[in-house]
């Protein structure tokens, strides 16, 4: 029953994981950390609250595409060009809400590296099953990180229109995305039972 | 009527403080938009609609297919700061979203 999550009685979702699963789960959300950047980059003295709480953000969009698609602009269409008053606004507001974005991306990816570190492998080693067992709470902050590492690998296999996804599932087995399209399907299944957990 | 209550409307005027410190800014609302993309679940698109909003499943479900099938949906209007708070949440759950005046 690898794969899927089903709801907990007393709200909340479970899941198997077997070791491999757990590996690429834990090893796909570090690099979404690593990608994200760590908490103190916006304040140069990161341990000051204060100056931290005035540390503005930046003003530009990512150049990275999965990073301009984690963290998007707010004001304009997204498919015409801004105008002058458009990028002045996103701007702003891009240096307002984008370090506690991050934060709040950084803190969901981290609350799923702690769920995964404090499993118990069942059987032998190498070939061991966990049960991963989340609160509602750790249910929103896994949907948003396997949401953020979806949206992530989807802008690396520039995945950019319905089509794309079904041009992907055809790929030949020696292509060098295959993996991180597995992956990518797989990351949608957790989701998927997952939403549909939290639903009933 | 009007001639009677002008005086006591006038002195409790500045309750409403809106209208005296009004920006030049016409006073149209504002909406949130989110936008389509080939990635987020729809059923993941409905959740976030019915958590953040508190929509009912059936116009959290009709928003999701609207976003689906015509590229986008409105699914708040307020005043700028309320969409922009809408917004940043929207950017929050990963749904790709902006906020404009509704003209």
């Amino acid at each position: 029953m690898a794969g899927h999550f089903e709801p907990l009685s007393g709200g909340g979702a479970a899941a198997a994981l077997d070791e491999v699963e757990v590996s690429i789960l834990r090893s796909l959300t570090v690099q979404l950390l690593e990608l994200i950047g760590p908490g103190d980059a916006a304040g140069t003295d990161g341990a000051d609250p204060l100056a931290r709480l005035f540390a503005e953000g930046p003003s530009e969009p990512p150049s990275d595409p999965a990073l301009a698609r984690l963290f998007p602009d707010a004001y304009g269409d997204p498919d015409a060009a801004q105008d002058p008053q458009e990028r002045a606004y996103a701007a702003e507001f891009r240096r307002y809400t984008e370090n506690d974005l991050r934060d709040r991306k950084r803190e969901d990816a981290l609350a799923v590296v702690r769920s995964l570190d404090a499993l118990v492998m069942a059987g032998d080693p190498g070939d061991g099953v966990a049960v991963l067992r989340l609160t509602p709470e750790d249910c929103r902050r896994w949907l948003g990180t396997l949401n953020d590492l979806r949206l992530t690998i989807g802008a690396r296999l520039e995945i950019t229109h319905e089509d794309d996804g079904e041009a992907l599932l055809r790929l030949p087995d020696d292509d060098p995305r295959k993996p991180m399209v597995m992956a990518h399907l797989w990351l949608g299944g957790l989701q998927e039972t997952l939403v549909d957990a939290l639903m009933g | 009527m009007g001639r009677v209550s002008v005086a006591p409307v006038e002195i409790e005027r500045p309750e409403s403080s809106e209208a005296p410190y009004a920006v030049a800014e016409p006073d149209v609302p504002w909406v949130t938009l989110v936008h389509n993309d080939p990635i987020n679940l729809m059923s993941y698109v409905t959740y976030v609609f019915q958590a953040y909003f508190g929509y009912s499943k059936d116009k959290a479900h009709k928003l999701m297919l609207d976003v689906h099938h015509k590229g986008r949906a409105t699914v708040s209007s307020g005043s700028r700061e309320e969409m922009e708070r809408d917004v940043q949440a929207m950017h929050g759950y990963g749904l790709w979203a902006t906020l404009s005046q509704d003209r």
